[in-house]
C-alpha cells in the first residue's frame, strides 16, 4: 500500500521470526469487541493524479493573495511581506523539514547552531539578553510571558491592554481563567492604552502590564512611560513587539520592557491562512530559568571544540513534569529556521529598508484615503504599517465593493470593538506599489 | 564563552571553529542577499514620523551576507543533521515516519499558502471545505462526536481537552481539582494539569507496564476531574484493561482523557470512543505524517464525546444550511479561544492530504505494518537486549540494555548507533535506563534488518571493545557534547565582541 514497503511475502517471514500466526494475533491486547467496531469508514485512498486534482480544485476555490487575483491590504497580526526566493529553498531542505527536536546533539549540530542563531537574532531585534527557540505563535508567547511575570513577582494580577491583538487577549482569558489569575483589561484612549487608567489599576498585587507596540491598530504606544508606571508598582512590563518595526524604532529592552513576546511571521513566513506561525519570547537574563520551551546553548565537545546542545532542560516538562515552566514540547522549529534564514538574507540594511518602505507606503496610503470624502483616519498618533480608517458608508459595503475589484481592502473592527463598527484596519507593506495604493483609494472613492 | 581565535595569513583573525562559523562571524557590512525596489512614494523621515525619541538610528545588529555565502552557510548546517529523509529514525513515541512529498506540494499551493486569515469567508471556501472534511475524518477515526482543529500541538491539545473537562464539571456545579496520570505518562500530561490549575496525581503501573487497577481505584474520587491515559501506553503495550479503567473512572464522575500520541497503532483497528474515552488529542506530526521540522510545527486536534461538545473552543468549522462553509463563534458554553486565528492551517492541509492518499484501508495498513515492524525488531533483538515487558508489543517497545560486568549505558549505545547512520531511539523514558524503539510502518525490511545488525554489532562491541562504544560517536563533526557545563554556565546567544 501507499508509503508502506513491506511485501506480503516479507510479512510472512517477519511473522515467523516473531512466532505469530497472523498480524491479527499481534493485536490480541485489544478485545474482539473493540476490534469488531474498529473499521474506518472513509473512502478508499486516491491515486496521486486524483489526489493532486482534488487538492488543486480545493486550492483553486480560494482567492490567493497576489497582484492579479487579490491585492492584500490585510494585516492584524499576519502580513503580506516579501521574502527572497532563496529563503524558502534553504529552509525547506529535507534535513530541516524531517528532523525531530535535536535531542541528540552530536547528530544535530547544524540545527542546534541554527536555533542558537535564531535566539541571538531575537535578542538583537528586541534588545533583550536571552530568548528561547520559538513558541506556537503570538498569543501563546504572550500567555507564556504572563506566566514568567507571575512566577517572578509571585503575584496574580495581570493588566492587559485592549489594544493588543484580540486573539492574544482571548487566549490569555482562556488560560488565566483556569489558573485563577486575575486578568484586567486596560481601556483604549485615542487608539492607545489609557495611561491614566493604568495608573489607577496598578497595585501591589500586579504581576505584569502587557502592551503591544505597534498595537493592533498600528499605533505606537508610549512604552517607556507605561514601563515606568509598571515598575513603580513592582510589576513587570511585557511588550508584544513587531520584528520589522524593531529595525527602525527603539527596541523593547531600550524602552524598559522586561519581557518581549511577539510574532515573527513578518520575517519570511507565508501567511498560510494564519498558520503555522512563529511566536518568539525574549527577556532579561534574570528570568532565563523561568523561560518555557527549548533553549539551545553553546558548549564544548570532548575535544574542546565548539558545540551546541539543548540546555536548561530541567525547566521542561520531560524532566520537571508538573513543576515545569510550561507544558510546551513540540514548538515551531521549521518556522524558526525560516525566520533565521530570512533575517540573515535581509541583513540589517535590508530590514531597515523594509521598515522604511512600510512607513513611506502606509503614510502615503493614509494620506490618500484621508483626503477622500466620507473617510477619515480614526486615530491621530503615529502608526507603523497599518492604520484605522473610519467610514461614513457601511464597512461591509465598502469592503465588498473593493473585493469585487480584486482588493482585500482591510479588516473590519466592529466584531471585536463595537465602538469601532464603522472602522476598518488597513495594512501596507513594502510589497504594495503606488499603483495598487492608488487603486485602493479609487475603489474606496467609488463605493 | 569567547571564541578562540588564531591569526590568519592575511592578518585578519578567524574564529577557531572556522569550518562552521556562526552567521554572525561571517559576511561584511553592506553585503545582502535581498534586492528591494526603491520607494515609489515620498520618503518619510522616521524621526519626523515617530519623534526623535522613538527612533533607533543605528538599528539592530543583524549580520549582512551575500547570497552565495548565505546558501553555503545554511546548506552546510543542513548537512550536519540527521533526518528521516536521510536516516532510520526509530525515536520512540515520536512516530518518525516518512513525510510524503505530496503533502508539501499540497501545502505550498497558492490557494493555501497565500491566504490571509482575515480574507472574507466567501473567498476561502476551498480551505474551509478541506478543514470540514478533515474534521469529519478525524471524528470517524476516533469515533468521537466532534473534533476541533484549533490546537497547535499535542500539548496544546491536552490543555484544550482538560479545559473542556473542567468546564463540563463546572457546568454540573462541581470543581474537581485532581487529575490522575500514570507514572509512565509523557511529561506534557502532568505539566498540562498544572497549566490548567489542577493537581497532578500519579497512578502506579504494575510490573507488566499496565495501570495498577487497585491504585487507580484507591485514588479516583469525587475530586478527580480526569484520568489522562495513553493507549497503547508509553511502554509499548495495549492496556487491555482500558474498558475496565473507563468504568472505574466514570463511576466516580471523572472523565477519561486519551493522549493520542500513539494512534498510529490503533488506526482502523479500534476506535478510542469504543474504549469509553471522553476526550483525546491527535498529533498530526506523528500519526498523519506532517513533518516534525526540527521540533515543529505540529497540530493537536481534539475530539470529544457528545456531552463535551458544548465546551469546545471557538471558532469551529461548520457547514452551513446553504452548503457554504464558515467559522462558528456562537458557542456560549465554549472554553474560549486557545490559539490565534484558526490553528495550524498549513499543517492541517498536509494531514488531510495524507488521509486522502491512504483512505480507510490504507490507514489500517499503517497500524498493521507499524505493529508488525516493532514486534519483528523486538523478536530479533530479545536474545541480546533485555526487554522488561512481555510481547506482543504495539508499535514500539522498550529495552533495558544490561551487559554483565559492563558499565556501558543506554546513552553510550545511543551515541554508538549514530556511527551506523541511525538516529538513536528515545532514551531514559518512560523508565530508567531504557531505549524506546519505534520503527514506524514506512521502513523496509532491509532497513529493519540493518538496524538489527547494528544493534547486535554494538552488543558484541560492549563485550569486546567497550571503549569504542563509550566514546562514540566517532563519525560526527563533534565528539560527545558536554551538556552539563552548558546548563551550568548557560550561553544561549552570541554577543558582539
Ligand atoms: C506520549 C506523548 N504525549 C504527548 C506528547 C506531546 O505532543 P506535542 O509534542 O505535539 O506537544 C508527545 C510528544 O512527544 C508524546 O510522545
Amino acid at each position: 500500500m501507499r508509503y508502506t514497503q513491506i511485501t506480503q511475502e516479507q510479512t510472512s517471514r517477519m511473522l515467523t521470526a516473531i512466532g505469530a500466526a497472523s498480524v491479527d494475533e499481534l493485536f490480541k491486547g485489544i478485545s474482539h469487541e473493540h476490534r469488531a467496531r474498529g473499521a474506518i469508514k472513509l473512502p478508499g485512498g486516491l491515486s496521486e493524479p486524483e489526489l493532486m486534482a482534488e487538492l488543486e480544485s480545493l486550492s483553486g476555490r480560494n482567492k490567493a493573495c497576489s497582484d492579479d487575483e487579490m491585492v492584500c491590504f490585510l494585516g492584524g497580526g499576519v502580513y503580506d511581506h516579501f521574502s527572497p526566493t532563496v529563503v524558502n529553498d534553504l529552509a525547506m531542505q529535507s534535513a530541516f523539514l524531517t528532523a525531530y527536536t535535536p535531542y541528540q546533539a552530536e547528530a544535530s549540530q547544524g540545527l542546534l547552531q541554527l536555533f542558537y542563531e535564531f535566539q541571538t537574532l531575537v535578542c538583537q531585534l528586541t534588545g533583550m539578553d536571552v530568548a528561547n527557540a520559538s513558541l506556537y505563535e503570538h498569543a501563546s508567547a504572550v500567555a507564556e510571558a504572563v506566566q514568567i511575570a507571575c512566577a517572578a513577582t509571585k503575584r496574580r494580577r495581570v493588566l492587559m491592554s485592549r489594544a493588543i491583538h484580540p486573539d492574544a487577549y482571548r487566549v490569555a482569558q482562556t488560560q488565566t481563567y483556569e489558573q485563577d489569575l486575575e486578568l484586567v483589561p486596560l481601556p483604549i484612549d485615542g487608539g492607545v492604552t489609557d495611561a491614566g487608567a493604568l495608573g489607577a489599576a496598578l497595585n501591589e498585587e500586579t504581576a505584569a502590564v502587557v502592551v503591544q507596540s505597534p498595537n493592533f491598530f498600528g499605533q505606537i504606544e508610549s512604552v517607556a512611560e507605561l514601563a515606568d508606571l509598571a515598575h513603580g508598582a513592582g510589576a513587570l512590563l511585557i511588550q508584544s513587539a513587531d520584528p520589522i518595526s524593531c529595525a527602525i524604532l527603539k527596541r523593547p529592552a531600550t524602552l524598559g520592557a522586561d519581557i518581549a513576546a511577539g510574532e515573527a511571521q513578518p520575517l519570511g513566513i507565508p501567511m498560510a491562512y494564519g498558520g503555522p506561525l512563529c511566536g518568539f519570547l525574549a527577556c532579561r537574563e534574570a528570568h532565563l530559568r523561568r523561560m518555557p520551551g527549548r533553549i539551545v546553548g553553546m558548549t564544548r565537545d570532548a575535544d574542546g571544540k565548539r558545540a551546541f546542545c539543548l540546555t536548561l532542560q530541567t525547566r521542561e516538562q520531560h524532566i520537571r513534569r508538573e513543576r515545569a515552566t510550561s507544558n510546551i514540547c513540540t514548538n515551531q522549529g521549521l518556522l524558526a529556521t525560516r525566520v533565521t534564514i530570512h533575517t540573515a538574507a535581509m541583513g540589517r540594511s535590508g530590514l531597515r529598508q523594509v521598515a522604511q518602505l512600510c512607513v513611506n507606503k502606509s503614510r502615503y496610503a493614509a494620506a490618500r484615503i484621508a483626503e477622500l470624502d466620507g473617510y477619515r483616519l480614526k486615530f491621530a498618533g503615529p502608526f507603523f504599517r497599518e492604520f484605522v480608517v473610519q467610514s461614513d458608508r457601511p464597512v461591509r459595503n465598502v469592503l465588498d465593493h473593493c473585493q469585487g475589484r480584486g482588493i482585500a481592502a482591510g479588516v473590519p473592527l466592529g466584531g471585536w470593538f463595537p465602538e469601532l463598527k464603522d472602522c476598518f484596519l488597513i495594512a501596507v507593506t513594502e510589497k504594495r506599489s503606488r499603483l495598487q495604493i492608488d487603486a485602493l483609494a479609487d475603489a474606496l472613492k467609488s463605493v | 564563552m569567547a571564541t578562540n581565535t588564531t591569526a590568519s595569513p592575511t592578518g585578519t583573525r578567524l574564529p577557531r571553529d572556522e569550518d562552521h562559523p556562526l552567521i554572525f562571524e561571517r559576511g561584511a557590512a553592506g553585503a545582502s542577499a535581498a534586492w528591494l525596489p526603491p520607494s515609489d512614494v515620498p520618503c518619510v523621515d522616521p524621526a519626523f514620523a515617530f519623534g526623535e525619541d522613538a527612533v533607533d538610528t543605528a538599528g539592530p545588529e543583524i549580520p549582512e551576507i551575500g547570497e552565495m555565502d548565505l546558501v553555503r552557510h545554511y546548506t552546510r548546517l543542513a548537512q550536519r543533521l540527521f533526518s528521516v529523509d536521510a536516516n532510520f529514525y526509530p525515536l520512540g513515541s515520536c512516530t518518525m515516519k516518512y513525510n510524503p512529498r505530496v503533502n508539501e506540494r499540497a501545502a505550498a499551493m497558492p490557494g493555501f499558502a497565500r491566504l490571509h486569515p482575515y480574507q472574507d469567508e466567501a473567498d476561502v471556501q476551498g480551505i474551509l471545505e478541506l478543514f470540514h472534511r478533515l474534521r469529519l475524518a478525524l471524528q470517524e477515526i476516533s469515533g468521537l462526536a466532534e473534533v476541533t482543529l484549533q490546537p497547535a500541538a499535542g500539548a496544546q491539545g491536552e490543555m484544550t481537552g482538560l479545559m473542556i473537562i473542567n468546564a463540563y464539571h463546572r457546568s454540573r456545579g462541581e470543581n474537581r481539582v485532581k487529575v490522575l496520570t500514570p507514572d509512565s505518562a509523557h511529561g506534557t500530561n502532568p505539566a498540562t494539569c498544572t497549566i490548567c490549575g489542577r493537581q497532578a496525581c500519579t497512578v502506579k503501573s504494575g510490573a507488566d507496564g499496565r495501570v495498577d487497577l487497585k491504585d487507580l481505584r484507591d485514588q479516583v474520587d469525587e475530586q478527580t476531574a480526569a484520568l489522562m491515559i495513553t493507549n497503547p501506553n508509553t511502554v509499548g503495550v495495549f492496556d487491555e484493561q482500558i474498558a475496565e479503567i473507563a468504568k472505574i473512572v466514570h463511576a466516580r464522575g471523572a472523565q477519561l482523557y486519551l493522549d493520542g500520541a500513539n494512534m498510529n497503532a490503533l488506526l482502523g483497528i479500534a476506535k478510542p470512543a469504543s474504549f469509553g474515552v471522553d476526550a483525546m488529542h491527535f498529533n498530526t506530526h506523528k500519526t498523519f505524517s506532517t513533518p516534525h521540522g526540527g521540533g515543529g510545527p505540529g497540530a493537536g486536534p481534539v475530539g470529544v464525546a457528545e456531552h463535551l461538545r458544548p465546551f469546545l473552543p471557538v471558532p469551529q468549522i461548520v457547514r452551513r444550511e446553504n452548503g457554504t462553509y464558515g467559522w462558528d463563534e456562537d458557542r456560549p458554553k465554549s472554553i474560549g479561544k486557545v490559539r490565534s486565528f484558526y490553528g495550524q492551517s498549513g499543517v492541517l492541509v498536509r494531514a488531510y492530504t495524507y488521509i486522502r492518499a491512504l483512505g480507510g484501508d490504507g490507514l489500517r495498513d499503517v497500524a498493521e505494518k507499524a505493529v508488525l515492524s516493532a514486534n519483528y525488531l523486538a523478536a530479533r533483538l530479545r536474545h541480546r537486549f533485555e526487554m522488561p515487558f512481555p510481547p506482543p508489543y504495539a508499535h514500539e517497545f522498550i529495552m533495558v540494555p544490561r551487559f554483565a560486568g559492563s558499565d556501558v549505558t543506554e546513552t553510550d549505545i545511543a551515541k554508538r548507533l549514530i556511527d551506523f547512520g541511525i538516529h538513536p531511539p528515545t532514551m531514559s523514558w518512560p523508565i530508567h535506563h531504557c531505549l524506546m524503539v519505534e520503527p514506524t510502518e514506512t521502513e523496509s525490511l532491509d532497513t529493519l534488518d540493518r538496524f538489527v545488525a547494528a544493534m547486535l554489532t554494538i552488543a558484541d562491541e560492549i563485550e569486546n571493545d567497550p571503549e569504542r562504544v563509550r566514546t562514540a560517536p566517532h563519525t560526527q563533526p563533534v565528539r560527545r557534547v558536554d551538556e552539563v557545563s552548558a546548563a551550568r554556565k548557560p550561553n544561549v546567544r552570541w554577543r558582539p565582541q
